[in-house]
Formats: C-alpha cells, structure tokens, sequence
C-alpha cells in the first residue's frame, strides 16, 4: 500500500531520493541532509502521501560505518490519518553537522529533536529551544552515542552560585541539613568552597556566611593540609 | 487627606498591579503522580507560561539495551509503563518477532491479549482512580484500587509476579496458561463492571468534579496529530484512532469491540474514554476466552529462537549446547531494521529495532506514548489555574518509567 509513497516520492524529487528500502512492510526513504525539511514537508501536504499523524523522531549511531558515509541516521515515522498508511523519512547527518528542524512540519518533532540533540549531540538548526531533556543540564558527553562507556561517571554538579546572592543553595551543613553530599576529594584540595563553606572562610574566601559556624569554633583548621602535597 | 471614595470611582484602580510571578512545581509534588517539574509564570492564578521538564527518572533503558541478549530486554521493557508492565512485554516480543519473521502460534496470541488487556484495564483503573482522587474523591480511588488487586491476583497466578512480570519471550510466553485462567477471568469480567458502574455513580453527578473536568485542559484534534499525541488522549478529541482497529496484530481483528470517542478533549472525555474502554476490554476478554484454544502449543518450534527443553538440556550434548549458546550469545536476530506499534495504556507504544546480527541489539529505540503525549502539556494548561494542572496532567496519565526511560 505505502510502496505508493515510494512511487510517488520518486516522481517528485527523482534522484535527490539516494534509496529506498521495503523490508517487513516498513517502508523506507533515504534522502541527504539538504532536502530533508522538503521532503518531510511534501509528504506531510501531499494530498496522496498525507502523513499527517507524527509518530517518532529518533536517530542511530553508526560510528564503524565505511568512510564517506556520514555517522549518525536520523528517522522520522508519520503515519497519515486519512489513508491509514505509515512511512519512514531517513536521512545521514556527520558529527557536528547540523540539521533542519522539522519542528515547522509536524509539532510532535519539538520533544524528540530535543531529546536526540540530548542523547546523541545532533544539533537541529531552527530549533527555537534546543536544550537537554531527560539529562541535567550539566551533563557532559551525549549518552547514546557508541563512544560513550555506559559505565562512565559523570562529575558531581556544583552546587549554585549565583551573584547578587550572599546565601549558599540550601542544601549543605550551614543550612541545617548533615546529610549533605560533601566532595572530599575536592575538598581536601581546597577547590571545592561550595560544600565546605567554614573552610572557604579560613581560606579567605568568599561566602563569608557563618562567623560562629559549628566548624570555626572548634578546633581551627591548620592551613596547610597535611599529606596534601 | 483625600477621600477613599474618590479613588475607587474607577474600578480598574482597583487591579493591583503585578508582575509574573515563578511558581516551582516538583519535582516531588504530592498531588502528581510522576517525579517532574514544572516551571510556572502566573499572572495571579493564570498560567502564563509552562516549562515541564521530564527527565528525572531517566535510567538509560536504551543505553542499557545495547549490551545485554534481546532476551535481557524484558526485565527492562517491564519498568517502562510499570502500571501495566505485560503490554510492554507484549510489545517488545511482536517487535522482535517482526524483525525474525516469525509468528507465535494462535494460542499464545490469544494468551498475549487476555494478559495485555487485563493490564490495560490495570492501568486505566489506576488513572481515572488517582485522576479522582487529587480531585478529593477517595472512596473511587479505593475502589478502583480494589478492583485493580483482582486484576493483579490473576497475572500473578500466570506469572508468579504481580507487577513486573518478565513474562514475555520472542517467540512465546515463559510458561503456558494455567488451568483456571479463563475461569478466573470470567469471574471478574462482572466485578470490574460493577466498580465501573459504582464509580460512575459516584463521580459523573458530583458538581465538584464536573466542575474541575469539563472544559478543563482542551486539547483540539488538529494539534493532536501534529504532536503525534495517541491512546485515550488522542481519541479524547474525537479522532478514532486505535493501533488495535486500525492496525490490528495478534487476534484482535477477531473480536467486535469498539472504540469509544470524544468530542471536547478535556479532561472529562479523557475520564470517559478510559472508562469506556476497560468496557469493551471486558468484551474483549469475554470474545477472547470463548475462542482461545484450550491446548497447543505456546511458544514457536524454532530452536534459533526457543530454549531447548530443561530435560534434553540435562541428558543431551546438542541441546546442552544449544541452551549455552541462547543464553550466552543470545537469539542472532537477522540484521534489519523495523518499526512496530502496538497499543499499550496511553497509546501506540513503538518499538525501533535496529539489529547487526550479533546476538545484542544494535538499537533498541521506545517509541514512549507519554512522552509525546505530555510534550504538547504545554498547550492544554496555557491560561489555565494553577489548580487545573493537577487534573489535566493526572488525565495526560505521565508514568516516568515510560516518560524518562
């Protein structure tokens, strides 16, 4: 039934269809990066393609591919309400190549451009609010890509600092909360002035919240770490 | 001094001026089910502007995919719409077996549809109860809640789990029905409409309800399918699509159900739609337990893709061989691409499959109803109350398992 769309597409952009494929009753169309909005836009307002209902926006990474071919795959499936048929847009994007957003055509591509912008970095040009979605913003690296270890682990956020503000986020000791993660690591070093704030201020530091803190009053801090170099 | 009287001449001096104000709803708020945030601008009550940001019960189940057997799938395919975890099953296994090229003999597909449609009406008990619940009605969230425990005794009888059943296998089910299954069933196809019926009674005359549901959180059929919104929500606006009529796999095009409508696409319709349906999954299950053979077999006489018996297994150098070699290498799904759709509690759950041949999936890609139902939230709450977001995301129906995979 969709090997009409097949057809159809054929007669309209000719050779700027690279291939097509049929296997398993998916059909298929390859097209470059270039026409991908158009032909997207055709077959959305084609009265015989129609694909009207926006089902999925996702991509593939295929960083072993043969050289000349670009890396990631990136596939639009829509199905069209009226005929009742289903089709697949593919198109092949290189790594920090940009693509036409299809937010334009169907308004199911705002949410799923975003999230493979998240998972694989590809960046959709158009895109009028292109940030992370089911990542934090501070994360590093794009998960779904092959390269990335799925073991990896990523650095703890830093926790706010935002000017005009004389007040840490409330989340650390000074704000009455002991179960507060504290990076020893970085603290040992003396880099890290957000979660050890009594620290900051023996250093001379900034954030200068607490004179009576718990930690001041105790014992005073040496000022050379022992065992730090 | 000047007179008070003077300045309230014009009513409009009365208007203080505001200006936006930034409301944090979430991530853990205790009248929505589903860790999210919302970020409000509010001009008083009114919602001016909505950032929702899903993302916060993210795991990774693609990622994870990629280095497990396809048959490791399943333990995570369960905890994404963890409400009615056996038509994610049943979703995953069909995509799989449309990669293979096989068919599970009749049997099992009856079985795949009395245990997905159970799950369904798990699923849509457990929204329109919570939906009623957060609107102050608790006896209906009980009731439901009840209802949905009967549901949960008859898959646990089947599966030997309650909720996350790992119960799906390419080309099969893990074991065959049990002996009582159809009886079970047909016990509590009455039950189930009887709680519909008491739950309407309760609600569909309350003002307060009616008040908070009806032409709350309006989604029109237009922006529906530009968003690619599907499931009750979708047909909530009037548009009669369902994967089960429109595509049908398994048996389904055997049975003569139909599928219910809105006209408004607020949250009322939604309560309706869903109400409707767990009706005619009841017809469905009547339909299905009349014609399920009561022998045959359940899973596929592949060996590529079945487990040898645990017999042959223990006395045989060929099946031992063959079971070491499914479990440690996994079934060799031929390399392909597909696409498949099935329709789970709040619409056309897809799965992308990308195979290289090896024994580990290449790409396994969730096609997430929730998420893409809930992308176009923004438009259903937009000069809305603040109080309106509760009942309309209760009825978009968010599960973060599916939502944030």
């Amino acid at each position: 039934m969709s090997a009409k769309i097949l057809a159809r597409l054929q007669a309209q952009f000719g050779a700027r269809i690279l291939s097509t494929s049929s296997f398993r009753g998916d059909d298929t169309a390859v097209v470059a990066a270039k026409d991908w909005r158009e032909v997207a836009l055709f077959l959305k307002t084609d009265a015989e393609t129609a694909l009207d209902h926006f089902t999925d926006l996702t991509a593939v990474d295929y960083p072993e591919r043969e050289p000349g071919l670009p890396r990631f795959d990136v596939l639009v499936h829509a199905r069209s309400m009226r005929k009742g048929h289903r089709f697949t847009l593919k198109t092949r994007v290189r790594d920090g190549e940009s693509l036409d957003s299809l937010l334009p055509v169907w308004r199911g591509a705002d949410w799923t451009e975003r999230e493979c912008f998240d998972m694989f970095g590809i960046v959709f040009r158009g895109h009028p609010d292109l940030r992370r979605i089911l990542m934090y913003p501070e994360f590093t690296g794009h998960p779904l890509r092959k390269d990335y270890p799925i073991e990896r682990v990523q650095p703890l956020v830093k926790y706010r600092d935002e000017d005009n503000i004389e007040k840490l986020a409330p989340f650390g000791p000074e704000e009455g909360q002991p179960f507060a993660r504290i990076d020893w690591q970085a603290r040992l070093l003396g880099e890290d002035l957000q979660v050890a704030p009594a620290l900051a201020v023996q250093q001379g530091q900034k954030h200068n919240t607490s004179e009576t803190s718990a930690t001041q009053k105790g014992a005073p801090l040496p000022a050379e770490i022992p065992g730090k170099a | 001094m000047e007179p008070i009287e003077e300045e309230l001449e014009d009513e409009a001096a009365l208007e203080l001026p505001s200006e936006p104000m930034k409301l944090n709803m979430g991530p853990s708020h205790p009248a929505m089910h589903g860790t999210i945030r919302m970020v409000l601008d509010l001009d008083g009550e009114i919602i001016q502007e909505v950032d929702v940001q899903p993302g916060y019960l993210h795991r990774g189940f693609e990622k994870s995919c990629e280095r497990g057997t396809w048959q490791q799938v399943y333990p995570y395919a369960d905890r994404l719409n963890y409400v009615s975890p056996m038509l994610n099953n049943v979703g995953f296994s069909l995509a799989a077996e449309k990669l293979l090229g096989i068919t599970v003999p009749e049997r099992c597909q009856y079985y795949r549809v009395i245990l997905g449609e159970l799950a369904r009406i798990a699923d849509h008990l457990t929204c329109n109860g919570a939906g009623a619940m957060e609107l102050g009605a608790f006896t209906p969230f009980l009731w439901c809640l009840k209802v949905r425990d009967w549901v949960w005794d008859i898959l646990e009888k089947e599966t030997g789990a309650r909720m996350t059943h790992s119960f799906g296998r390419i080309g099969g089910m893990a074991r065959p029905p049990t002996a009582t299954l159809k009886e079970d069933v047909r016990a509590l196809l009455p039950e189930i409409e009887k709680v519909l019926m008491e739950v309407e009674t309760m609600l569909l005359r309350n003002r307060i309800f009616l008040d908070r549901m009806q032409g709350v959180g309006i989604l029109t059929k237009e922006l529906a399918l530009d968003a690619g919104v599907t499931g009750p929500m979708l047909r909530s606006t009037g548009v009669d699509y369902d994967v089960r009529k429109a595509h049908p796999y398994l048996v389904y095009d055997r049975f003569d159900f139909d599928v219910p409508i809105g006209h408004d696409g607020d949250n009322y319709d939604r309560f309706l739609v869903r109400t409707e349906e767990m009706r005619q999954s009841c017809r469905i299950l009547a339909q299905a337990c009349d014609q399920m053979p009561d022998d045959g077999p359940i899973n596929v006489d592949d060996p590529r893709v079945m487990l040898p018996e645990k017999h042959a297994v223990y006395t045989t150098i060929e099946a031992t061989i063959a079971h070491f070699k499914l479990v440690m290498e996994g079934i060799k799904i031929p390399p392909g691409e597909v696409y498949s759709y099935t329709e789970a509690g709040n619409g056309e759950l897809g799965f992308y499959l990308v195979s290289d041949g090896s024994g580990t999936p290449y790409r396994v890609r969730c096609r997430p109803p929730c998420f893409i139902n809930l992308a176009i939230c923004r438009d259903m709450l937009l000069g809305e109350m603040v109080a309106d977001i509760i009942p309309t995301f209760g009825s978009v129906n968010m599960i973060g398992g599916e939502c944030d995979r």
